[in-house]
């Protein structure tokens, strides 16, 4: 009976000890970094992201049918923000990524963040205006003006107007006209390069849009040394034409860099949607 | 014997002291920045990119290479000739890359470091990104940084250079850019006439007929063309008929109405050899910038208020006025600057 009793209190106190480890939140430390990554996952309404899917186009609110043939975009100053409320900023240097819809392995935004449960993320779509300003050195890695390609294979740096292109996403749709305000090479293109960061000295256009995602709904991030947390969203395409705007691509074949652009830039809070999260 | 003893000491130190006078004459030779004694403090961040012999070198040695343009043709030499203050003499809009014509007239290179901004107009406001433009412009050098890059790389002597001037063989972007802006940054304009009179070098003075074009200067031409750099940097609308593309200037950059038709403000150093003039080089001659600035002023939107005041559009000035101004001009062209051998392709 006393064995049986103390295999029992054994058994409990083995009990409670694991379900201890599993649940209780590590207090918040910025030192006690550990691994996070964002995944964004791109897609077009109900269905996956296919390149240049003429067989069977997509086709946005205004009815207009449409493929894609390019998609990448900057996505950085990640933030989170715990359950209990406490925010953390990833270190500057470590939070510009290019989300390449042609490369899988790009998809993920890898970050370290502190130990805890975090309940929201946000972050900028495109770079943040002081990025966009600071001197060439500081311009490494996906933010190397050299790097991406040039400007007609998939480069993401304005030369002439110093600058990212923050969203860069390219098509084609019949509704495209062959004249200089369509396409006037007859390959119905449409072309959407979106960027403006505010400006140096004077305020110009600032199509920096800040996305917040709360997680509570469909699964908080658990953060720990030994495991890969990851946030995956969803990133609908169609939301680009189906947002708060609607767009249509026969009014808009081209929008690079004229005061439209903010009008698409309105719609990118709209893309983001949190799927769920792998603990 | 003892002599010849004496005369062979006396020979190596006549030899020594040959030899360390060669050696302080080398290093005497690169003098680093030097802002002239008549200009204000740089704008450019020296600190950033400390002006090195072999930084130097190096900018000028890509600033002279045709590799820069997508099929080896041409270099920013090209189209920024030093015999012409680093401008393209005769011609009004530049001519890049298979006989491309741009839209506008190549500016002259020249005191950049106290530039806050590059390009007639605007939208580059650090030279160590404008390279980038003319690199990778359809109509200048139609090439992409990362070939450049990766030519420059292919090259033993370039990796040397680059390990002179940065330490180590990488060449990447910002290196590219830093040595181009080192030999930017020396192209400076300040040995005119006039600038030997502010300084008082060598009893230099003003004839009365240049001293007479000296104070019309400043009262007519001086508060947008500010002395010493005869620019004061700015964007302004001087009333010229929008060209047959409608060239908007600064607005093309910042889509800000208020900005539509403005135009960098030019440096009226070395009117001489820079010719022809405006964002779009369609005056030939100073005369024909003179008869715009008295009777051709148009009213477009935005015109600079000071070539619209009290009613009437333009500056009044006489004929007597004109050979004054002229000659007060004249003594703003820098021989040496056109003629000084390290800034030439060696």
């Amino acid at each position: 009976m006393k064995r049986t009793n103390f295999i029992i209190v054994a058994f409990l106190i083995i009990l409670t000890a694991c379900s201890k480890k599993a649940d209780i939140t590590p207090d918040f430390e910025e030192q006690n970094l550990a691994p996070l990554s964002v995944e964004f996952d791109n897609i077009v309404g109900g269905r996956t992201l296919t390149f240049n899917n003429t067989a069977v186009p997509y086709t946005n609110a205004k009815g207009e049918s449409f493929t894609i043939s390019l998609v990448q975009y900057f996505i950085s100053n990640i933030e989170v923000t715990t359950t209990s409320g406490q925010k953390y900023t990833v270190k500057q240097d470590s939070s510009y990524f290019l989300i390449k819809g042609s490369d899988k392995a790009t998809r993920f935004a890898k970050v370290k963040v502190p130990e805890g449960d975090y309940s929201q993320v946000s972050f900028i779509v495109g770079v943040d205006s002081l990025r966009s300003t600071m001197p060439i050195d500081k311009r490494t890695g996906v933010l190397d003006p050299a790097a991406n390609g040039d400007h007609d294979s998939g480069g993401m740096y304005w030369g002439w107007n110093s600058g990212y292109i923050f969203f860069r996403f390219e098509g084609n749709s019949n509704v495209v006209s062959n004249d200089q305000l369509g396409d006037p090479t007859g390959k119905k293109q449409f072309k959407y390069h979106i960027g403006f960061f505010g400006g140096y000295e004077v305020k110009t256009i600032n199509n920096i849009r800040k996305v917040t995602i709360d997680l509570t709904t469909a699964g908080i991030a658990k953060v720990r040394k030994d495991r890969q947390s990851n946030i995956h969203l969803f990133v609908d395409l169609m939301k680009v034409f189906n947002g708060k705007n609607t767009i249509s691509i026969q009014q808009n074949p081209n929008v690079m860099f004229g005061d439209f652009s903010s009008s698409v830039a309105d719609n990118f809070t709209g893309l983001f949607t949190h799927d769920h999260t792998e603990n | 014997m003892k002599y010849f003893k004496y005369i062979f000491l006396l020979l190596v130190f006549v030899y020594a002291c040959k030899k360390s006078e060669d050696v302080q004459q080398q290093a005497e030779t690169f003098l680093g920045f030097q802002s002239p004694k008549n200009f204000p403090a740089p704008v450019y961040n020296l600190a950033n990119n400390p002006i090195t012999k072999e930084g130097f070198e190096l900018g000028r040695k890509l600033f002279y290479d045709v590799r820069l343009s997508r099929n080896n043709t041409i270099s920013c030499g090209s189209c920024h000739i030093q015999s012409s203050a680093f401008t393209q003499h005769g011609h009004d809009v530049s001519h890049g890359i298979e006989d491309r014509l741009g839209t506008r007239n190549s500016p002259p290179i020249m005191n950049l470091a106290w530039s806050k901004a590059f390009m007639w107009g605007g939208g580059i406001f650090d030279l160590d990104l404008q390279p980038i433009n003319p690199i990778t412009a359809h109509e200048e050098m139609d090439e992409s940084l990362a070939n450049v890059l990766t030519k420059l790389q292919s090259s033993s002597t370039y990796k040397n250079q680059f390990k002179a001037a940065f330490g180590t063989d990488e060449i990447n972007t910002a290196r590219l850019m830093k040595a181009l802006s080192q030999f930017m940054l020396m192209c400076i304009s300040s040995n005119s006439k006039y600038d030997k009179v502010m300084r008082k070098e060598a009893n230099a003075s003003f004839t009365s007929t240049e001293l007479a074009g000296y104070e019309i200067f400043k009262e007519k031409c001086g508060s947008c063309h500010k002395e010493p750099l005869f620019t004061d940097g700015e964007f302004r609308n001087n009333g010229l008929a929008p060209s047959a593309i409608n060239d908007k200037g600064l607005y093309g950059a910042t889509l800000i109405s208020s900005d539509k038709y403005k135009f960098k403000v030019p440096s009226l150093r070395n009117l001489k050899y820079t010719a022809p003039f405006m964002h779009d080089g369609r005056f030939l001659t100073l005369d024909a910038v003179f008869q715009h600035y008295s009777a051709e002023v148009q009213p477009t939107e935005n015109l600079d208020p000071l070539l619209n005041r009290n009613g009437v559009r333009g500056i009044s000035i006489t004929a007597d006025e004109k050979n004054k101004l002229t000659a007060f001009l004249n003594t703003l062209n820098d021989e040496d600057f056109i003629n000084n051998k390290t800034l030439a392709e060696q």
